[in-house]
Parts: structure tokens; sequence; C-alpha cells
């Protein structure tokens, strides 16, 4: 068998591919709250329950409505969108001339509201939800064996990233958003209905989470904490990637999620610290994150 | 929902006045920073705001962008009261506002600040136009906003309000610390605006900049107007302006 590192190269293919997929999953997170950050200045601590709301509501969907998985990704990003959409509209602007703690401090809340009533309701053990038929089983492709749905995850999770830095980096109301992002005011004396992006901006941050929800749902059992133990490594992605960059984010993610899936093959006791040292290390060299523009 | 919908507003086209602004008081939290102020400016005419520093002037354009905490009295813009306007719909009345820290986008590169601000109204320059008016934009159109020289962040802060359509300018400081030659061409620039029927507000520190240009200045002191001399009185009050500009 070829080995690499001393390790067989199917072992190690096979977790290469699980830290790309949980890097996958990284990305999608720390891109929407960093989108959110950046015009709303606000640490989303909700995202991680709103990405829970996303895999939730492809299970309740399916197992009430009988909306497919297909349909969920459509569908379910859309609503949990709108419903970040009310949210800011009837909470978050409230606070918005506060200092930006408290947005924290209530989206915290929030969380622990969303995830509490979930708790309650279905417990904490979680769900499973069916893949979907055509994305089961996996692919031999002679060095490893990929599971269908593992490769699905990681194209759809990153034809997503690159949509989300079209949207930003090249259409006009992305253009809105970055300016909107370093003079909002400024961008209301030009005539931009501001509260307006705001509000669809937070709306799209949140419908990120939830569609990351839903790709998660077949891979991770669906339950209420699901989304908090996942956001604590997307904050620290975050500080390493730094808050400047949708590229970064997306290549910050991916790569946080292959350092982990090998730290799991060479040295598995560090697999749940690694992105941690790597963020002191950063912080230590580099403060405003790899890919943060000094202020 | 349109983020940048353009409304077109009532236009009055039988007044003669673009702005008015009366007793217009504004505050920032507790400090009160205008104490009633008051003066008007006529379609396509040029009016500078001179003062010393925290006389009131930059904060009176501020106050009309219903870009201050609080504002009491009247602001009539083309014969639509704005006191109690949003602050995104003072602009679709045709208003483009320059700040005095020129605000350009370091996020963007030239020409997506250029076409940054929405269109507020029909009849704005075209891009070709503006291009030809400042060369220097053109050539550097896909460097960083900020990367450009202070004289060219200040064209493109004026260029890009002349695409939306707006008539009637408030332009906060536009000469400060530019080269003379930078200066010079800025002064053609406004003299081709005016030609062009553009109402203009100057808010200006260098006064040798101003005289030859305005129709009309207004003197602000403690956040008031406090003397208003036009172009024909102005070489008669020459001297009494210097000291109180303390120049």
């Amino acid at each position: 068998m070829t080995m690499i590192f001393g390790v067989p190269m199917a072992v190690f293919m096979g977790q290469l591919t699980l830290g790309l997929v949980n890097g996958a999953f990284y990305a999608l997170l720390s891109l929407g709250l960093a989108v959110i950050f950046g015009l709303l200045k606000i640490v989303n601590f909700a995202h991680g329950a709103q990405y829970m709301l996303g895999a939730f509501a492809a299970l309740l969907g399916f197992r009430y409505l009988g909306i497919n998985y297909w349909l969920a990704l459509l569908l379910v990003p859309l609503v949990v969108g709108a419903f970040g959409v009310l949210l800011e509209r009837f909470l978050l602007r409230r606070i918005a001339h506060l200092d930006h703690l408290y947005g924290l401090l209530l989206t915290f809340g929030l969380a622990l509201i969303f995830e509490g009533t979930l708790v309650n309701f279905f417990g904490v053990s979680g769900a499973r939800y069916a893949t979907p038929e055509i994305l089961q089983g996996g692919l031999n492709l002679g060095f490893m064996f990929l599971p269908t749905y593992r490769a699905w995850v990681l194209v759809a999770a990153l034809a997503m990233c690159l949509f989300t830095w079209f949207m930003i980096e090249r259409t006009r109301l992305g253009a809105y958003l970055r300016a909107g992002t370093e003079n909002s005011q400024l961008m209301q004396a030009f005539g931009v209905n501001v509260p307006l992006l705001i509000t669809l901006t937070y709306g799209f941050g949140v419908g990120l989470a939830a569609f990351a929800g839903v790709l998660a749902a077949p891979l991770y059992p669906v339950s209420p904490t699901m989304g908090s133990s996942l956001l604590i490594v997307v904050f620290a992605v975050v500080v390493i990637g730094g808050m400047g960059s949708i590229l970064g984010a997306i290549i910050t993610g991916l790569s946080m999620g292959i350092i982990e899936g090998l730290t799991k093959v060479y040295y598995p006791e560090a697999s749940n610290t690694v992105i941690f040292l790597v963020m002191i290390l950063v912080l230590m060299l580099r403060p405003v994150g790899l890919f943060g523009k000094e202020a | 929902m349109n983020i940048a919908e353009a409304e077109v507003p009532i236009e009055n086209t039988q007044s003669l006045e673009m702005l008015r602004v009366q007793d217009l008081h504004a505050f920032y939290g507790e400090s009160h920073i205008l104490h009633g102020v008051n003066f008007d400016v006529k379609r396509g005419e040029l009016v500078t705001l001179l003062g010393r520093n925290g006389a009131g002037r930059s904060t009176t354009l501020k106050s009309i962008m219903n870009m201050v905490g609080r504002r009491t009295g009247s602001i009539v813009i083309n014969g639509n009261e704005t006191l109690y306007m949003k602050p995104h719909h003072i602009p679709r009345l045709g208003v483009g506002y320059c700040p005095e820290e020129r605000g350009i986008f370091a996020s963007l590169d030239v020409h997506e600040n250029l076409l940054l601000p929405p269109t507020v109204r029909s009849g704005g320059m075209s891009l070709d136009e503006i291009y030809a008016m400042f060369p220097n934009l053109y050539e550097r159109r896909r460097s960083q906003g900020t990367r450009l020289s202070g004289g060219e962040q200040q064209m493109l802060a004026m260029a890009r309000i002349l695409r939306t359509g707006a008539r009637m300018l408030l332009l906060d400081e536009i000469t400060e610390g530019l080269a003379p030659v930078i200066v010079q061409k800025l002064a053609e620039v406004l003299v081709q605006l005016k030609g062009r029927g553009m109402t203009i507000v100057l808010v200006e520190q260098n006064f040798r900049f101003a005289a030859p240009l305005a129709d009309r200045h207004f003197v602000m002191d403690h956040g008031q107007i406090v003397e208003e001399i036009s172009a024909a009185q102005l070489p008669s009050r020459r001297e009494h302006l210097n000291s109180m500009l303390g120049v």
C-alpha cells in the first residue's frame, strides 16, 4: 500500500477530504460572519444557531411537509434569511446606535433562546437526516474511496462561496456593500438606502448560515447544539483570516479544515486545539489576521 | 425594493430659489452647533460660506444633508421642505455632497468610486465628459481609490457627484492642502459647472480661490451667518473681511 509520511495513502486522503469538507463549512460560516460584521459592525453570535435552524428547517420540512433535500436547499436559506431580516428590522436596528457590544449580547441571547426552545422539544441527542438517494454511496478513485455526498458538499459550498465573492466584488450591489462597510453615512448622502442595505445584508448572511445548515444535515446529527460547538471554531477562523477580505475568509476556512484534518492523522490529540494554536500564532505575528487590512 | 431608487420629486421650475435655510439649529448630542442660520441660494448661483474653523460652515452643509444628530428650523430645497426627510431622500432632490475628508472608498477602484453614487436625476454628465474634464482619473481608473494623490482624490470626489445629475453641489473645503496648480484646475472646473447652470455652495478657507468665483459670500461665526457680501461689494469690504476671518 502506498504510504505518505508513514501513513497509508487511503487514510491520509480520507482525512484530507474530511478536513476539506469541514473547511468548506468554516468558509461558508466565516464568510457570513465577515459580511455581517463589515456592514453592521456586530459579531453575530446567533450565527451558529442560524446554521442549526437551517438544518432543523430541512429536517422538519421533510418530516412534516415532505419537502425534499433539493427543495430545502433552495427554500430553507430563503425562509431562515427572511427570519434574519425580521430580526434585524425589529431587534438589531433598535440597538444599532448603541455600543456594538449590545449587538453581541443580543445575538448571543437570541442563540440561547433558539437552542433552548428546540432542546425543549427535540432534546439534544440529534436526529438523522437521510442523504438524498442520488448522493448516496461513493466513488472509488483507485487511491481512495470518496463518499459522494462529501464531494457534493465541497462543490456546493465552494460554488456558494464563489457566488458570494462575485456578488460582493463584481456587482453594483456589492460595491454599495463594500462602500457602506467603509462609510455608511456618506452612502446615505449619495442617496443609497443604507438601512435597507443593512437589513438585506443581515438576511443574506443568515441565509448563508442556513444554506450551510442544510448541507450539514445529512452529514452530522441534527441537534439544537450543533451550531454552538462549530461557531467557536469559526470565530477562530475569522480571527486567523482577518475581516478584510472575502477571498481570505474562503481560503482560511478551507486551509484550517485541512490543517485540522491532517492533525487528526499525525497527532490526533491536538486535532481539537490546532486551530486555536494557529490563532494564537497569527495574533502574535500579524494581529489583523492573514488577509486583514491594517487600519 | 430598489436600494437606489431614483424618485423624481415635484420640480418647482417657477422658483428662482434653489435653497432656503431659515432659523436652522443643529445639535451633536448635547452640543448646540448652529444657532439660527439663515441664508438662501438662487438657481445657478455660486455662494461661499466663509469663517474661521469651528464657525459652523461644515455643520451647515451636513445639516442640509441630514447628517447631524438633530436639526430644527427649515431647509427648503427646490421648493421641498426637507427637515423631516430621511437622509437618503435628500440627494434625490438633486443635491450632490462632497465631504471635507473627500470620502474616497479604499475598497473600490477609481472607476467604481466614480460609478458608486446612484443617479438621482437625468441630465448628469456622462462618463466620457467626466473623463474629458479629469483626464488624470481616466489614466488611473483601475487604481485603488485611496492610492491617488490628494489632488486626484479631490477631483474624484467632485467627479463622482457630477455623474448623478445633481443640480446643486455642496462642496466642503475642496482646495484644502492642495498644490496651487490643482487649485487652479478646480477653479476652472467650478467655472465650467457654473456655466452648465449648477448651483454651488462652497465652504472655503482659501479666500483668494473663492473670491473671483462667487456671486455672494456668507460669513459665519459662532453658528450663525453674521454678514452677507455680494461680489460687487467685495473690493471695498476686503480688509474688513480679512480681519474677520483672521487671515
